[in-house]
């Protein structure tokens, strides 16, 4: 066990040092470019050769990598161009904001895609499975913003029962969570109940499910207490990286909804060419996706007893 | 010597045509993969006639937020109503579906000659390929897709290459990683064994002998992806970071509109509604071609 996990976190800081490598390649390595993000567009060419020299982007390339990373390490992100305040005092509320909005998804998103991907894999096939099957088609073809204009237009513009911005200025308001937490649930639920309908298929086919059919255990029992605990173990995985697609999912929503949150954030950063902000949020994504791959693996080996930890 | 005359191939078996025609008429079994292709075939039409169906000029300037249905002073009416510039809606939209069917088809092409190019490379030549290539792959999946997009884009500008670029960078890992199961399946095969005695070259088994009998889950793949590709770059456009304007491009639409929306709803519901049917079409499609291929 030890071992396996000393060589999951070993995996995981190389795939962290290479993306960092290509974070660095992307915008820092090219210093000059650097200085006019920095100090603007009509910065003379004087000050952008000492504003270079000042910051040490005159050494060899490998030697600021190596520096560069021991900031990004120790959390010393620089300070953002645009809220001219260090990068971690906007970084750690904005992803606070999120993990509200993520939390929130998942809470609904699980239990609803659990129950759906059950009652669609108990009889593969049946009436019940084809409605589900197409109605999780449906809801995965609309993209997020096309469902925020939709659930937009019904809710907030025809019955006016909900807020149509997620601003929070007048302090937390669970209320305007509704649309952002609706619009990710509607997109991502369909993914999960395919997964979970395919694995509950599978076990429902397994011979210990006809012995307990068999044995004459009412069906309700077989399958709540024999086919659900081995059927979850699969989606498990999937379940845990949907944190992953969460941060791509959240950049549209809190866009369209005004929410003050990381991904917002990230954009908001990037529009703006804000540097140390855009590689702060993309060092901090890459490593919740990282750690949640590990988590998903992790989990997987100790969920399934037939494999065995190597 | 005598010549072995060999019967020729039978010509439904070989001609491409005819048997594409006969997968789509497999369709039949599968209603769901026939609504499917008919809403994509309606796209698919509509981007090409695209000049005769809209009624006017999608960049010309006429009357601003004029709902739905309103007559126009130039004779014809706004079915769809105008923007906050004063273009037809209908005609943008109708333009943007030949748009986003070039970029979009282009975009997954482009990433499935890498994607199968590396994935057979993996699969059939294992070691030190199969590392390196496997490596790459699982780093650059490990990244929000979104946020990587978001980052090259803003780094290299928004531009329909730079979208195309980093679609294709983004998708190959996942193409990759199919091709190089299915190949480590097919590997073992009796005619890749017949081929390498015959002493082929590998280029020619992993692109003749291989990829031919792979086809089956990618066509699946390359449905679902093409969807999720026309999503990316609506996603894309609704962010600011799409295809350049003026042209008419579904995501950037809702974008430049969005804020009008509360009394124009009809400037950004339209756009939404185009994208969202052909999304469903092409899952469909997938959907259909996946039941029909697992009833053979």
């Amino acid at each position: 066990m030890l071992i396996f996990l000393a060589k999951r976190a070993f995996f995981m800081v190389l795939t962290m040092l290479a993306v960092s490598l290509l974070v660095f390649l992307l915008l820092e390595v090219n210093g000059s470019a650097v200085a006019v993000k920095v100090l603007g567009p009509y910065s003379s060419e004087e000050q952008r050769r000492l504003w270079l020299e000042a910051h040490g982007y005159f050494a060899p390339w490998y030697e600021r990598y190596f520096a560069w990373l021991g900031r990004m390490a120790s959390g010393e992100f620089g300070d953002s161009l645009r809220f001219k305040t260090p990068v971690a005092t906007v970084l750690w509320p904005r992803l606070e904001n999120t993990a509200i909005l993520a939390a929130f998804v998942f809470l609904i998103m699980v239990p609803v895609s659990v129950v759906l991907g059950v009652l669609a894999g108990m009889r593969e096939g049946s009436a019940t499975d084809r409605s589900i099957s197409i109605l999780s088609i449906v809801t995965t073809s609309i993209p997020e913003f096309a469902s925020a204009t939709f659930l937009s237009f019904l809710f907030v513009l025809v019955l006016k029962w909900l807020p149509g911005t997620s601003g929070m200025n007048q302090g937390f308001d669970v209320l305007q969570l509704v649309m952002p937490v609706a619009v990710l649930v509607l997109y991502d639920f369909g993914y999960v109940t395919r997964m979970m309908r395919a694995s509950m298929a599978e076990v429902m086919q397994s011979p210990y499910i006809r012995t307990a059919v068999l044995k004459g255990i009412p069906y309700r029992r077989v399958i709540l207490r024999h086919a659900l605990r081995n059927a979850l173990i699969a989606p498990f995985t999937v379940i845990v990286l949907q944190i992953n697609w969460l941060l791509s999912g959240v950049i549209v929503v809190e866009a369209f909804f005004g929410y003050k949150g990381f991904g917002a954030l990230l954009l908001e950063a990037s529009l703006n060419q804000d540097i140390y902000l855009i590689q702060a949020c993309a060092m901090v994504s890459v490593f919740v996706a990282v750690a949640t791959q590990t988590i998903a693996d992790v989990g997987y080996t100790y969920l399934n007893p037939r494999i065995r930890f190597t | 010597m005598a010549e072995i005359s060999l019967p020729p191939p039978s010509s439904l078996g070989r001609n491409p045509v005819l048997r594409a025609l006969r997968s789509v008429l497999l369709l039949r079994e599968s209603w769901v993969g026939l609504v499917g292709v008919l809403i994509v075939l309606f796209w698919i039409a509509v981007a090409i006639l695209a000049p005769v169906l809209a009624p006017f000029p999608p960049n010309q300037n006429l009357l601003p937020f004029k709902p739905p249905g309103t007559a126009a002073p130039t004779g014809g009416v706004f079915w769809l109503g105008t923007d906050q510039l004063g273009r037809d809606i209908l005609s943008r939209v109708i333009w943007g579906a030949r748009r986003v069917l070039i970029y979009a088809p282009l975009a997954t092409a482009c990433a499935y000659v890498l994607g199968i190019t590396m994935g057979l490379l993996a699969g059939y030549k294992r070691g030190l390929w199969d590392d390196v290539l496997s490596r790459v792959g699982d780093i650059i999946l490990s990244f929000p897709i979104l946020v990587l997009y978001v980052v090259i884009i803003t780094t290299f500008g928004p531009s329909g290459i730079n979208i195309v670029l980093a679609v294709t960078c983004a998708s190959a890992p996942g193409i990759m990683r199919i091709v190089r199961g299915l190949t480590l399946d097919l590997r073992n095969r009796d005619y890749v064994a017949a081929a390498q005695t015959r002493g082929e070259s590998s280029l020619y088994i992993m692109f003749v002998e291989i990829l031919p009998n792979a086809r089956g889950p990618l066509i699946v793949d390359a449905c679902l992806r093409l969807g999720y590709t026309i999503i990316t770059i609506g996603v894309l456009g609704f962010l600011g970071l799409g295809l350049p304007p003026p042209d008419p491009d579904w995501g950037g639409m809702v974008n430049e509109t969005r804020a009008m929306a509360a009394f124009a709803p009809w400037m950004t519901v339209f756009p939404c509604i185009a994208i969202s049917s052909l999304v469903l079409g092409l899952n469909l499609l997938a959907d259909g071609l996946r039941e029909i291929s697992l009833k053979d």
